[in-house]
């Protein structure tokens, strides 16, 4: 069973590398992606990977395949479309929804339009689908780094983050810190999506954000569950997903995404909490 | 808990509204310290509007509302559908955020168990600290809200409709909680629709319909000719209202581009008797 599941890691150091990349987007990742399921804003993260591409675009197009370069054009434009959509929201009378498939829809626009300037398919189809076998020493850093910054960020202003999510006009009234709490979320969103499209392509960074998200709400029913479970799912999908595509001779990327996908279902068939076969073989109702 | 009341909220020629449009018009009073003020009036009358410009969660069109040194010490309920019921967080969690002011982002909250688990005891919601807010009914749910107010521990409290969909024993109770509030000298303002309630719990009255109806002792306020006059005074709004000439002339220079009127040829002074804005406490 051990060498089953952990054969190939310790036989191949690229293995180990590509492992201790997706460990570390495992624990950064999830929680983002279960305040985003708590605040109807699944999607969003979808429309901000899609963001994410003109600057990726524009790096690619200055530096070739470099990966501090594509990193800092895909902060500038993910923080840029998150800023822009937040402003129009709060200034106007825009939707949250509204505003950024406005600003996502541009940017993807201008990303497309930048990679076929130049850019072969072959390069196109890297960005989409991401080179998790080929993480060198930066890119491991990067991705430790955005698990830092994000585990005590998301620490920093979870109680503010809960009151705007419950309750924003509460928070408005006894304090200001709503408006920043909610950039600094974006903000988040976006360095774990540029983390994200590192190891799994831009296409399904959101998979390792949302899928151990959404399957931990059949475990578990508040944040101090929610949070723990959707890491562990991660992490287990990445352990199946890096080893079925070694296995299997597939890519990276979607098979990761694929093992997350599993998960869900088995979680949506057997989850304590909702899951179908709970649903159907009820327990007996309590008498009080 | 209770405090020392010192300051008074006052309006100045206040008009507050949506695109222009004025909800609240030309509003003049002052709600002294330690008043227990229902706001009554029609659907539309503003209410709603008035209690979010008194907490500043929407800007006045025109004129201000003073309130020196309330700043941080009003506390709001507003109706509760604004408020993401489907969120998993615990009945203690809600409650607890009435600490915010003191605590702000990082400070533990375990020092303060036993005021919460008061507060929730208070309500009669003992033991239901454990639950999640998406599980309790109405009822349950507004006195957990009731419950945060307590351990907000303001000294102005604006309540928006605290009591619709609410049934009789629940709010029985709630309004026993409003009255030792002001028992301890703290301001109330609620927005209500049931005159009976208001006639028999609420001193003074602010009868509301855009403008002020009428404005002081409940009993001299809620006359049948009053509730006529505001039940008439008009509803909707006029898409092609002129721009209102009635600026504050103590303001200084008028800077707003002005705000339109739904009816042209309004009185410029509510003409009623029961005009003393307030101030018999």
């Amino acid at each position: 069973m051990i060498d089953l599941l952990f054969g190939p890691f310790i036989e191949f150091g690229f293995m180990r590398r590509a492992l201790v990349g997706c460990l570390a987007l495992s624990l950064s990742a999830p929680p983002v992606g279960v305040f985003l399921m708590l605040r109807r804003m699944s999607l969003m993260s979808d429309a901000m990977s899609h963001a994410i591409l003109p600057g990726a675009a524009v790096g690619f197009l200055v530096a070739g395949l470099s990966l501090p370069a594509m990193t800092l054009g895909g902060l500038a434009a993910g923080l840029a479309v998150a800023l822009m959509a937040g402003f129009v929201t709060r200034s106007t009378v825009i939707k949250e929804d509204a505003s950024l498939a406005a600003f996502y829809l541009i940017s993807l626009a201008g990303g497309v339009l930048l990679v076929s300037l130049r850019g072969s398919q072959i390069d196109l189809l890297h960005i989409l689908f991401g080179s998790v076998l080929a993480l060198d020493d930066p890119a491991l850093w990067l991705l430790g780094g955005i698990a830092t910054v994000t585990l005590f960020g998301l620490a920093a202003i979870y109680r503010p983050l809960v009151m705007e999510c419950v309750d924003p006009l509460f928070l408005r009234t006894v304090s200001r810190a709503g408006g920043p709490v909610h950039y600094a979320f974006l903000g988040l969103v976006v360095m774990n999506l540029v983390g994200g499209f590192q190891a799994l392509g831009t296409l399904l960074a959101v998979g390792l954000m949302l899928l151990p998200a959404i399957a931990a709400r059949f475990w578990a029913s508040d944040l101090s569950g929610l949070i723990p479970v959707s890491m562990l799912i991660a992490m287990l999908s990445s352990v199946i997903g890096l080893d079925v595509s070694y296995r299997a001779d597939v890519p990276t990327g979607p098979a990761i995404v694929l093992a997350a996908g599993g998960l869900y279902l088995i979680s949506m068939l057997v989850g304590r909490r909702g899951g179908l076969v709970h649903r159907l073989f009820r327990a007996r109702h309590l008498e009080a | 808990m209770s405090r020392e009341p010192t300051g008074a909220i006052v309006l100045r020629g206040l008009t507050l509204g949506y695109d222009r449009h004025p909800a609240v018009h030309h509003l003049d009073g002052t709600i002294p310290p330690g008043a227990l003020l229902a706001l009554v009036g029609p659907n539309g009358a503003g209410k709603s509007t008035l209690l979010k410009g008194i907490v500043g969660e929407i800007p006045c069109l025109e004129g201000r509302i003073e309130r020196s040194g309330l700043a941080d010490a009003i506390a709001y309920l507003p109706q509760a559908a604004e408020i993401d019921r489907s969120f998993p967080l615990s009945v203690l969690d809600l409650v607890a955020m009435g600490l915010w002011r003191r605590l702000g982002p990082w400070r533990s909250a375990r020092p303060h168990r036993p005021l919460l688990r008061e507060a929730l005891a208070a309500v009669g919601l003992g033991g239901f600290e454990g639950r999640l807010i998406g599980t309790l009914s109405g009822g349950q749910f507004q006195r957990a809200l009731f419950a945060r107010l307590i351990v907000q521990d303001a000294r102005v409290l604006l309540l928006d409709e605290p009591f619709t969909g609410i049934d009789g024993r629940t709010t029985a109770d709630l309004i026993a909680l409003v009255r030792t509030w002001h028992g301890q000298g703290r301001t109330i303002v609620a927005a209500l629709h049931d005159l009976a309630q208001v006639r028999s719990h609420f001193p003074q009255t602010l009868l509301l319909a855009r403008e002020a109806v009428a404005w002081g002792a409940t009993e001299r306020v809620l006359t049948p000719h009053n509730l006529t006059r505001a039940q008439n005074l008009s509803e909707a709004w006029d898409e092609d209202a002129a721009v209102c000439a009635r600026h504050g002339g103590a303001e200084g220079p008028v800077t707003a581009i002005g705000h339109d009127h739904a009816q042209h040829d309004h009185p410029h002074a509510p003409d009623d008797a029961a005009h003393d804005h307030g101030h018999a406490a």
